[in-house]
């Protein structure tokens, strides 16, 4: 439980503004996003809920500096980051974002351990690796590849390796898409007590509506805006959901 | 068309970079071959067709004077179907304009019509008529050299006597295709060429009315030239003979034989290496393709195409890399073959030289092609032939990976990741890998096998031009001299030191091995041509108790130090010895036997004589020096040795810069063929992880360290691999080249390890720029979005 209530605190991490995306495929043109307003607030565990195709992972994409905005601003600690260039971008990336996919995406080649550490190498502030996969209840585990793992065990190791660097924002895209609801949960704990413990600003997509009871707020997306706000008094923990 | 086959086109289009880098391997191979087999074939074929046409002689003998009568005795030895007797002699020429004596080869001619043996093929001009004793056939490549023309004058000074003789006619002939002066390393027209005149002019000029001083026999078929030769010898020996040759040692055909088996060599060593390269890297690129369409394969097959259509597909494609590789490298091959051939035309006189592309080289470089790809390539689509439809649906397992040995050190420790990655890469496809680096390593090989001719060739012209010749001009004789001569040399104007040195033919015998060469004899304190050991750097003294050999000759003999060989003197009263071998140096060139010019005088049985004379010359009386020396009557050859550097260094130069640069043009295509598909095949497996970190924040250069960095490492590992094996390659051809004449030295300057390796890098760095801009192209969020 955070030590304020977000919507007393309301100190803004990242802060978008009139984002619109529209994609070219030949002909067609595809409206992403239609104009989205969103401030995600320090400390914050935030989850966005939609349909395939409403947009959700657009906006995430261009939050956590992946993709640049058809129009439409960003904000970061004051810098507009639809001004950035590739090498500002990446700079963000490093130094502030911390990111976990539906596919978990570790490298193959690198134990547990390793996977964390090659972010906290490059990172100005980073927690030891060790410390990072104690987090998410992996120490056990530190010397195993990959291949090694289960797919929760993966996707731990990816949460590991997204805060490791102590990121302002951490952004999970479908954490537990590729996952049993069981295990689904034991990502979710993790996620929960990186956002609890360390205060990290945390924005989850997911399509399942029942991940938003844990979130202190959750957000609706229809084609291409948020169609819906609404703020949890009390955040339930993972271990109480089911789907 | 089929589905099917369009979807082998789009694969094709899909790996496109890589197709055409392989295919550029290949038509490197089938270039090489098909140069090499149709030059050596056009070369065959017009050679055989000239000598049958032209009634090339099978053997030929050197005598002093013999009289004609002889003619019947020789045309009776069994085997022996026409004779042909002539007068040969040396005389020095006058040319106007041409300050530098120059030497005739004057050969005789019958006035009526074509000789029986040896016949000339006239180019321009007409034969020589018997009322007109000073008419003149020159050589082709000498009248162009200083452009004469049917009409034309030029002085000869014939045993003495300065005649004007006119020119006629310009020819060529089977007997000199090849046409080089005594004591010469290479063809030099403008200071050696050939004069046909009329048999009683010529005759009469070397004081041979009525006789012959040489003689040339052709053979019935399937007689034994070894045993004609025996009778022969034994016929002339009276008269000087100096031991009879087959066809096979006749100087002309003998470099023309060398080339051609060169050629051969070079046919048989060299495209292997492209084809072993290239079929790697189509399994490399196959497996990869294989790999991705896993599910595809799995559709294929649950739609219901059988093992074999699927087998057959990805052979196809396989098939179409390799025909455009054929295709493309026919094309080089044959452009590069009419290159080659037309500085063949320069080297080796033909009346016609030219290049047809030949059936038999094109089909045998495709079949080698095709064997090499589908062979490499057999196991990956077996595999893809034999995937179970259920078993191609699911993505492969995740590959699993171990800590390697050198993770455990303190070395492994203080990796950072990315390079961990990267060496666990390497690891994990330990196969892969050393055929990366051995596909540059190749490259770097046959570069360092190209390149590396400019330093033997600097070599031959260290050693043998100016370590072992001091002297400016080597003087022959017409006939050896009294010691005496030496003196009268010294007098002749800007002459600064003369040394006499003896050459005579001689068989030398040990055990069972025979060889016909010459003795050399060499004064004590020899300055200006001395006894030099290309091993030590150091001079020997010529020793009066036994032979100094070139270690060559003593292992062609099977001889050490200290054992006796009988040396069998071919000229004068043909005197024999047993004489030890006291000493062996080494040498590039020739295979000298020396011993001291006093011994070989008592040898000889005569007085003490003299057929060379070397002497150093004040450069500023050259011209005048030059002008005594076209006067003298005894002097029969002139040689300068800065003429000789020249010449040598120009033909070679030209023959040499075609051969390397071709040569460097296909390691380029080598080498950047090999890592080109390293990085990409690498790109496409690993795009995944990249585009991970890229998310987490690396930057394009970090991202770039971890594909290339792979690449690079192995490429590393391979300059040193290839300049070893270049220089393994380097003894590999040195000793397919190896000849009597010549040795290939193997004095691999560091500079040319150098330039090889530059060469090489620069080719793999292009492909590596040309990789690194897909990886800064990389499409983070597709990549994130998709399972493997």
């Amino acid at each position: 439980m955070g030590p304020e209530s977000p919507a007393t605190a309301r100190l803004v991490s990242l802060q978008a503004r009139g984002l619109t995306k529209v994609y070219r495929t030949g002909d067609v043109r595809v409206h992403a996003l239609r104009g989205v307003d969103l401030d995600l607030y320090a400390r914050e565990l935030l989850v966005l809920v939609g349909h395939s195709g409403s947009g959700k992972s657009t906006l995430l994409n261009i939050l956590g500096g992946l993709d640049a905005p058809s129009s439409g601003s960003v904000l970061f600690d004051g810098r507009d980051l639809t001004d950035a260039d590739d090498k500002q971008l990446t700079g963000y990336r490093r130094d502030h974002v911390g990111f976990v996919f539906q596919f978990y995406n570790l490298i193959p080649s690198l134990t547990a351990a390793e996977n964390v550490g090659l972010v906290t190498e490059i990172s100005r502030h980073p927690m030891h690796p060790h410390a990072a996969l104690e987090l998410v209840g992996l120490e056990e585990r530190m010397d195993h590849f990959p291949a090694q793992l289960s797919g929760g065990e993966q996707q731990r190791v990816a949460i590991a390796r997204a805060i490791a660097k102590q990121p302002d924002i951490l952004l999970c895209d479908e954490p537990t898409g590729a996952l049993d609801s069981e295990t689904g949960i034991l990502v979710l704990e993790a996620i929960e007590k990186v956002n609890r413990e360390l205060g990290t600003t945390t924005a989850v997509i997911t399509h399942n509506t029942v991940i938003g009871s844990m979130a202190d707020r959750v957000l609706v997306m229809a084609d291409g805006a948020i169609s819906e706000t609404h703020e949890n008094a009390d955040r339930r923990a993972p271990g109480e959901l089911s789907w | 068309m089929k589905a099917l086959d369009r979807k082998v086109l789009r694969d094709l289009w899909h790996v496109r970079g890589q197709a055409l880098a392989i295919a550029l391997v290949i038509a490197s191979g089938v270039a090489v071959l098909v140069m090499s087999l149709s030059t050596r074939n056009a070369l065959i074929r017009t050679k055989d067709a000239y000598y049958e046409r032209y009634a090339f002689a099978h053997v030929f003998a050197r005598c002093k004077r013999a009289p004609g009568h002889l003619i019947s005795r020789i045309a009776a030895i069994d085997g022996v179907q026409v004779v042909q007797t002539r007068v040969k002699g040396l005389a020095t020429l006058d040319i106007a304009g041409f300050d530098e004596p120059v030497l005739g080869q004057f050969v005789s001619i019958p006035e009526n019509g074509d000789p029986a043996l040896n016949r000339l093929v006239l180019r321009r001009g007409r034969w020589i008529r018997a009322s007109q004793p000073d008419e003149v056939v020159l050589d082709e490549p000498f009248a162009e050299a200083h452009g004469f023309v049917p009409g034309d004058e030029l002085v000869a000074v014939l045993n003495g006597n300065r005649r004007t003789l006119s020119v006629v006619g310009i020819a060529l002939s089977p007997e000199f295709v090849f046409s080089m002066g005594p004591g010469a390393l290479m063809p030099d027209a403008r200071r050696f060429g050939v004069l046909w005149m009329g048999s009683e002019a010529l005759a009469a000029a070397f004081d041979q009315e009525g006789a012959f001083n040489d003689v040339s026999l052709q053979l019935t078929w399937g007689a034994s030239s070894a045993e004609v030769i025996e009778r022969l010898d034994r016929i002339l020996e009276p008269y000087g003979g100096v031991g009879a040759v087959a066809r096979r040692e006749q100087g002309s055909n003998w470099f023309l034989m060398n080339e051609i088996d060169q050629l051969s060599t070079m046919s048989m060593i060299l495209p292997s290496i492209f084809l072993i390269v290239s079929a790697f890297l189509t399994n490399m690129v196959l497996a990869r393709l294989v790999e991705t369409e896993r599910t595809q394969i799995g559709l294929m097959k649950a739609f219901g195409y059988g093992t074999r259509t699927v087998a057959a597909h990805y052979t196809k494609l396989v098939l179409v890399i390799a025909g455009l590789g054929i295709l493309l490298g026919w094309a080089i091959g044959t452009w590069a073959g009419r290159m080659n051939t037309g500085t063949y035309a320069q080297t080796f006189r033909f009346p016609i030289l030219f290049y047809r592309p030949d059936a038999a080289s094109f089909a045998i470089s495709a079949l080698m092609t095709l064997s090499a790809a589908l062979l490499g390539t057999w196991a990956v689509v077996r595999r893809a032939a034999l995937l179970a439809p259920a078993q191609a649906m699911v993505p492969p397992s995740p590959p699993l990976y171990r800590k390697s040995l050198l993770a455990r050190t303190r070395l492994g420790q203080w990796l950072d990741q990315p390079t961990r990655i990267l060496v666990r890469h390497i690891a994990r496809e330990p196969w892969r890998a050393l055929m990366t680096a051995g596909g540059v390593a190749c490259s770097v090989a046959l570069l360092v096998m190209a390149l590396q001719w400019y330093d033997a060739i600097d070599y031959l012209v260290e050693r043998y031009f100016f370590d072992s010749q001091r002297q400016h001009v080597t003087i022959g004789l017409a006939e050896p001299q009294a010691s005496s001569v030496v003196a009268d040399f010294r007098h002749l104007p800007g002459v600064m030191a003369v040394e006499p040195m003896r050459i005579v033919g001689a068989d030398l015998h040990f055990g069972t091995v025979t060889h016909r060469g010459s003795v050399t004899g060499v004064p004590s304190n020899a300055q200006l041509m001395p006894i030099f050991d290309e091993a030590s750097m150091a001079v020997y003294e010529p020793l009066e108790g036994g032979l100094i050999l070139g270690s060559r000759l003593a292992e062609k003999l099977g001889a050490e130090i200290g054992d006796a060989v009988w040396v069998e003197i071919l000229e004068g009263r043909r005197s024999e010895a047993m004489l030890p071998i006291v000493a062996l140096i080494e040498t590039s060139i020739a295979l000298p036997a020396y011993l001291h010019i006093r011994a070989l005088d008592r040898l000889l049985r005569e007085r003490p004589g003299v057929e060379y004379v070397n002497l150093l010359v004040d450069p500023h009386e050259e011209a005048n020096l030059y002008r005594r020396l076209k006067d003298l009557p005894a002097v029969s050859s002139v040689l300068l040795r800065r003429a000789a550097i020249r010449s040598f260094d120009e033909s070679v130069a030209k023959n040499m810069l075609i051969f390397v640069s071709l040569f460097c043009a296909f390691s380029c295509a080598l080498g950047f063929g090999v890592a080109y598909n390293a990085a990409r095949v690498a790109l496409s497996e690993r795009g995944r992880e990249l585009a991970t970190l890229r998310v987490l924040g690396f930057h394009r250069s970090e991202v770039s360290y971890i594909l290339l960095g792979e690449v690079g490492l192995l490429i590393l590992l391979s300059l040193p691999t290839g300049c070893l094996l270049g220089r393994a390659l380097t003894i590999l051809m040195a000793s397919a080249f190896d000849t009597e004449l010549f040795r290939i030295p193997l004095g691999i300057e560091p500079s040319t390890y150098g330039l090889a390796v530059c060469i090489a890098v620069v080719a793999t760095l292009l492909s590596a720029g040309i990789v690194r801009r897909r990886v800064d192209r990389l499409p983070l969020i597709e990549v994130l979005k998709t399972r493997e």
